[in-house]
């Protein structure tokens, strides 16, 4: 048959149900792309030997009634992996093996998935182009010069370059949204609360969360449908009925109100990324939908809002790498003050060291009130904007980034520059909503653009409704071209 | 109860100087798992054993907060008359150290559990109100021991996350003997409420101890010192003792107090500066993202409240009410549960201030003696209560009674069995008694008439002759009348 690889996960699961392909074929045909792929520095670890394993296993006994029968998944290296290294893109990491897995890579193995393998991202999850891991930067398939995106780079490289049918990724400000958007992929960030945190490596507690990247919207719904669950260990998990996103997927949206916020159009952005836009509102309307312009007045105070916010919570969640009961540690330091430093000095690259700063820093007391309360407090008005909007409204039509894939070390020496590519992403997580980024379009140089649909919490199905029907009439395709092999 | 006056004060060269002391207790909460997690809590596993991924901070671990935990402190709020706040926030306060896996410690900072509350002391000046300032829960932090090995430290995280309840006390007390009453009052408190078992030696309660001084009569509170962690109420007693009587040093030598946190060093009985104010932590505290603000239903409180056992105070109420008992004895047989359920059990089968009497005699210095718990005593509540009423029927006396007690001890026999197999039982025939009275008063026709004459001294003469010649067991009240009776005719 011909190369399975570039199907669409719905469609690999249908050929493996109606025996077209076998669990095993399947992941020798990525494990060949994977191979042939090393220039993209798309995986951290890979698992094929198990994987292999996993395969035969499943076609010995097959069970074609799960969500997932006998797909192989490369996953961001963010979530644990029992007996699978697990580095966060950290050096502090670099000898890190679980004995435990991620509750929602569990549920994924649940129904029907196994591991292929471990992909890169910015170290600790805190990047927008992939620059910052440990383990080198990762090649947007769309460009050999361009980034992917970050901080799940490494899966929407992969995803892109056909090396996983599908992947999940970890979005604390637009880390799914934005690399979706670069590689022409379709990337949710669920409702806090959806999918569960527990064994994913901590960034910002308060606004990390899990979420599908995949190729199409229906992709997107099988893959949310099988990670997403209520989890007691997990305090801030919503405990509610699961839900059948795949099955109750619709392209009706007739009538329902979509509404344009006047302020995500910022100065100095590109004309391609308005006029796409307008090509989506046009779109949506085209389908029968209301168009609403609408007002997020505290939108500008997002990004400075975030970036005091999840350094706080950085700050301490990575006080525990500390070299005492696994990852890292120096070799130097006569005592326990200089083995801390030591292997915090070594052990964490420069972003990661600039955000612990930044968090420890708006946490001191004497600066307490006037960074991370205020910061608190603006967050709340952030959260009562959406809240005040989505009483006349069903969903929000923004761009997902303020422009295409940037290249590679084009902002490295800009931090400011680097984020304010997350300006369009950040205020979804600090209200806890959940947003979808579709490919849209091309800019002039043929680069994939997204465009973002927000919805109230809990609203994933509409969001992914609007998406399907969205996908239908855009007519998008994303032409890569296999440059790398 | 006697009604002293108080006088602790420190004597200068100069002045007299007041001290005023207040507490942070730690408790630790009694519940099978840790605050956070599953592990056990158990004392005395061998280390690490009680560990698991959450309590040693591996990656992508969350704590999941036990309800139990929390249900203990509402119930030791409401045993401190304390105010239950409906809505309280978890914490980080964040510091290195080696054993504190996570880098933070999860506590309550700006909304503890519980708010102010009371404890009432009886001193013997009378009774004393003691403020409550709040109280909170947090997780213990592991053990480092530094002594294992010469040249490493190692790190037991047993204790690691382990629930304590700090209970911050108002700067009211005044002396070490009010110290002494406030934490015996602390631990009766727990203890009857089963929220914390009070054991100091296992480090189940410890105290940091803040101490300043100031000059009798002064409104304003001197500058404080802590006193961290120590863990016995003589420690503190001796620690609050050297530390005011170095502040006073120091301000009489015209000299500055530095706020700072000291060490109690129990050989050199000393205490020593730890930090001062400037090197102070910056905890940078913040609410714990991984937590939600813990929200309690007032039905819950409700419910623990109706459910709370009686307390020592209400009990003490009870006790003088009910039983006829002085305040002093009152308080005494309240102070331990186990004491107050003993006492109740005599006192049921006998005479309620006779059962009193001889528990807090007899009873309680044979326990003192052996270093026994009255939970531990070798004579039972049933057996007792047969010594009480035998003593109250007349059937023995006192002093036999006492005999009785020590062969109680030594065979465990009740004492029925004991007083007729030894032939205990007391003369009380009056008949019998007059007899045996006239036959001495015959023998001694000589020191009759000498105390007919006037010379009553010889009474307790004829009373030793009776004891003497009925081997002690004549009824001494009978013995006194009838002697009484006789030598007048």
């Amino acid at each position: 048959m011909a190369d399975i690889t570039n199907q669409s996960l719905n469609e690999i699961i249908e050929n493996v149900k109606t025996k077209k392909v076998s669990s095993t074929e399947l992941i020798k045909a990525y494990v060949k792309n994977i191979e042939s792929a090393k220039k993209l520095n798309a995986f951290v670890t890979t698992t094929f030997d198990q994987a292999l394993d996993k395969a035969k296993q499943f076609d010995n006994k097959p069970n074609f009634d799960q969500l997932l029968p006998g797909i192989p998944l490369a996953v961001k290296d963010l979530f644990c992996t029992e007996n699978t290294k697990t580095t966060a893109g950290s050096n502090i990491l670099n000898n890190f093996i679980p004995s435990y897995e991620s509750t929602v890579t569990k549920n994924l193995w649940n129904h029907g998935s196994f591991l292929l393998g471990k992909l890169n991202c910015d170290e600790f999850a805190m990047g927008s182009s992939n620059e910052t891991s440990h383990y080198g930067n990762v090649i947007n398939p769309v460009g050999d010069q361009l980034v992917p995106g970050g901080s799940s780079g490494g899966s929407s490289s992969a995803l892109a370059a056909d090396l996983t049918p599908a992947t999940i990724g970890t979005d604390t400000g637009g880390s799914i949204r934005q690399p979706a958007s670069f590689t022409g992929t379709v990337g949710l960030k669920p409702t806090y609360g959806l999918c569960s945190r527990w064994g994913i490596v901590a960034f910002a507690s308060s606004l990390d969360q899990a979420g599908p990247m995949t190729k199409t919207i229906k992709d997107c719904a099988i893959m949310l449908e099988a990670m997403s669950g209520f989890d007691e260990k997990d305090s801030t998990s919503i405990n509610k009925k699961k839900e059948q996103y795949s099955k109750n997927l619709k392209d009706n949206i007739k009538g329902l109100k979509i509404g344009i916020p006047k302020e995500y159009r910022v100065d100095n952005m590109p004309k391609e990324v308005d006029e796409l836009w307008e090509k989506g509102k046009k779109i949506l309307k085209d389908l029968g939908a209301q168009l609403i312009d609408i007002s997020l007045p505290h939108t500008k105070y997002a990004l400075p809002t975030y970036y005091i916010v999840a350094p706080a919570e950085a700050s301490s969640n990575l006080a525990r790498y500390d070299g005492v009961r696994y990852g890292y540690r120096s070799k130097q330091g006569k005592d326990l003050i200089e083995m801390y430093e030591k292997t915090r000095s070594e052990g964490f690259g420069d972003e990661v060291k600039r955000r612990i700063l930044i968090g420890t820093y708006v946490l001191s007391s004497g600066y307490y009130d006037a960074y991370y309360l205020k910061a608190q407090k603006v967050r709340q008005l952030i959260k009562k904007d959406f809240d005040d909007s989505f009483k006349k409204i069903d969903a929000i039509l923004t761009p997902s980034t303020p422009s295409s894939a940037f290249k590679i070390g084009e902002k490295t020496n800009d931090p400011v520059s680097m984020y304010l590519n997350d300006i369009f992403t950040v205020p979804v997580n600090l209200a806890g909503l959940p947003a979808l980024s579709m490919p849209a379009g091309v800019d002039k140089q043929g680069h994939p653009l997204g465009l973002q649909l927000i919805g109230k919490a809990l609203d994933e199905q509409k969001i992914l409704n609007i998406g399907y029907a969205f996908e239908k009439n855009c007519g998008f395709k994303n032409k890569i071209k296999k440059w790398w092999s | 109860m006697s009604k002293e006056k108080f006088d602790y004060f420190i004597k200068g060269e100069k002045e007299k100087y007041e001290v005023v002391i207040g507490l942070e207790v730690h408790a630790q909460v009694l519940s099978k798992s840790k605050l956070f997690s599953g592990s056990s809590t158990k004392f005395g596993a061998d280390p690490n054993n009680q560990v698991s991924l959450i309590d040693s901070a591996f990656p992508g671990m969350l704590p999941v907060i036990n309800e139990e935990c929390v249900k203990q402190a509402v119930r030791t709020g409401l045993g401190l008359n304390a105010k239950i706040n409906n809505y309280s926030v978890f914490d980080r306060k964040n510091y290195f150290y080696a054993d504190l896996p996570q880098g933070y410690q999860i506590s309550q900072y700006k909304n503890p559990i519980v708010g102010e509350g009371k404890v009432l002391l009886d001193m013997p000046y009378g009774s004393k109100e003691i403020g409550i300032e709040r109280l909170h829960l947090e997780q213990d932090a592991g053990k480092s021991i530094h002594d294992m090995d010469p040249s490493n430290t190692y790190v037991d995280l047993n204790r690691s996350g382990i629930a304590l309840m700090e209970i911050v006390s108002k700067p009211d007390l005044r002396s070490p003997d009010e110290v002494n009453a406030y934490i015996k009052k602390l631990r009766s408190i727990m203890r009857y409420l089963g929220t914390c078992d009070g054991n100091m030696q296992e480090g189940s309660l410890r105290a940091d101890v803040n101490v300043s001084v100031r000059k009798e009569g002064d409104k304003n509170f001197g500058t404080r010192c802590e006193i961290k962690n120590v863990n016995s109420i003589k420690f503190m007693q001796m620690a609050i003792e050297y530390e005011a009587a170095r502040q006073v040093e120091l301000i009489e030598n015209g000299k500055e107090i530095d706020q700072e946190t000291r060490l109690f060093d129990i050989k050199k009985n000393e205490t020593r500066s730890m930090r001062s104010k400037e090197d102070a932590h910056d905890y940078r505290y913040f609410p714990d993202p991984d937590l939600l603000p813990l929200k309690l239903e007032q039905k819950l409180i409700d419910d623990l409240k109706k459910s709370l056992p009686e307390l020592p105070d209400k009990k003490k109420e009870r006790f003088i009410k009910e039983y006829g008992l002085n305040a002093y004895e009152a308080n005494v047989l309240v102070s331990e549960k186990e004491i107050s359920d003993y006492y109740e059990e005599v006192a049921k089968l006998s005479d309620k201030k006779l059962a009193a009497t001889w528990m807090m005699g007899d009873l309680f210095a044979m326990l003192n003696d052996k270093g026994l718990d009255i939970s531990k005593s070798p004579v039972s509540a049933k057996h007792f209560a047969e010594l009480v009423q035998a003593i109250k029927s007349g059937e023995i006396s006192g002093r036999i009674a006492k005999e009785v007690f020590e062969i109680m001890l030594e065979t465990g026999d009740n004492p029925k069995k004991i007083i007729e197999s030894k032939g205990l039982k007391q003369q009380s025939d009056p008949k019998e008694l007059e007899k045996m009275i006239n036959e001495i008063l015959a023998k001694n026709k000589d020191k009759v008439d000498q105390y007919k004459s006037g010379k009553e001294k010889l009474f307790g003469f004829f009373v030793g002759q009776v004891m003497k010649s009925s081997g002690g067991k004549a009824n001494p009240q009978l013995t006194n009348e009838i002697l009484k009776k006789l030598l007048k005719g």
